[in-house]
């Protein structure tokens, strides 16, 4: 049943004009994944060193809000640019996307990544001084930091595996 | 005389090179860690070149920013050529004919003629300015020549996938 409502959506939308516009000039969607991976890059990377900061692996002078309130708020006007160039290159290619699990484990495991990364940016400037001050806070903090680099890992991953498992 | 063409059929005529081509979950397994280290690679080094540009933690002197940062570029590029080569053996023939391919590696030696110029010529006088929040054109240079070969190889990179022919 919702299989075959999602099936119509994309069938609708690789119909429409923007869709017609995306597949037909050929380097549109090479285009728009180069941005992609640019974006995810950026997020990435700032993901990863405050989770090696958290670590203490890099960055071990620079206080730990300091390198947070650095890059963590980067995230999130770049997670708008991958979600547009993510949204076009759903457009350009519904069937690809809409009708292949591997993209929506993508989705739930970037929920997952928001509400942790949002959770670490709340914590890490209101009361960075328990991540720090005793021993069970350094294992949190580190527990955090390993969860965060496998989720987004995993991100990356699915991202990869979605050209792997479309169907048709 | 060793020739290219006995280098390459070295490379893609092993056990290795079969295994990357014919399992169904190798390559994909083996690009995805390649996309993983590239992230990493550019988006670290992107860092850098911001602070170059005294556009990014201008507060920090430029040898703390690289300090903090580099290993892990390094790292990343490590994981990055190691990952890449084990998928260019298991097709050389054909990523040898793929203009982007070749492109992709002349902007990476670029990129890496662009460090080395800053690092052994631009940067001999970096005491001077490394507190600095606006550098010498020099610096700012190398760091806008890097944000852009960077881009490209991203770009080269995505545009082999389209451009391969299939098997």
């Amino acid at each position: 049943m919702t299989g075959a409502i999602v099936g119509d959506f994309a069938k609708w939308l690789a119909a429409t004009a923007l869709s017609h516009t995306i597949q037909t000039a050929g380097w549109v969607i090479p285009a728009l994944q180069t941005i992609h991976i640019l974006g995810i890059a950026v997020l990435f990377f700032s993901a990863v060193i405050v989770d090696l900061r958290l670590w203490r692996v890099l960055q071990r002078d620079v206080p730990l809000n300091d390198v947070a309130g650095r890059f963590l708020p980067v995230i999130w006007p770049v997670v708008l640019i991958l979600l547009v160039t993510g949204g076009l290159l759903i457009i350009g290619e519904p069937r690809r996307s809409l009708l292949n699990t591997t993209f929506y484990l993508k989705m739930a495991l970037l929920a997952l990544a928001i509400v942790l990364t949002v959770a670490l940016q709340w914590s890490l400037s209101s009361a960075p001084e328990f991540w720090e001050k005793n021993q069970g806070g350094r294992i949190a903090a580190r527990v955090a930091a390993t969860l965060s680099i496998l989720v987004w890992c995993s991100i990356i991953f699915a991202g990869r595996w979605i050209a792997y498992t479309q169907v048709g | 005389m060793l020739h290219l063409k006995d280098v390459i059929a070295f490379l893609e005529d092993n056990s290795l090179a079969d295994a990357i081509r014919e399992n169904d979950l190798l390559f994909p397994l083996i690009e995805s860690v390649h996309v993983l280290a590239i992230c990493l690679v550019v988006g670290s080094i992107m860092a850098v070149d911001l602070r170059l540009l005294g556009l990014a933690w201008i507060k920090r002197p430029v040898s703390a920013v690289t300090r903090g940062i580099l290993p892990l570029t390094w790292g990343a590029f490590a994981v990055a050529v190691a990952s890449g080569f084990l998928m260019f053996i298991s097709n050389a023939t054909k990523y040898l004919g793929n203009g982007f391919f070749v492109a992709k590696l002349c902007l990476i030696a670029a990129a890496g003629a662009n460090m080395l110029v800053f690092h052994f010529i631009s940067a001999r006088d970096q005491p001077r300015w490394d507190n600095q929040a606006r550098l010498p054109l020099t610096a700012r240079l190398a760091g806008g020549i890097s944000v852009l070969l960077w881009i490209a190889v991203v770009a080269c990179g995505r545009w082999i996938g389209f451009t391969m022919e299939p098997g």
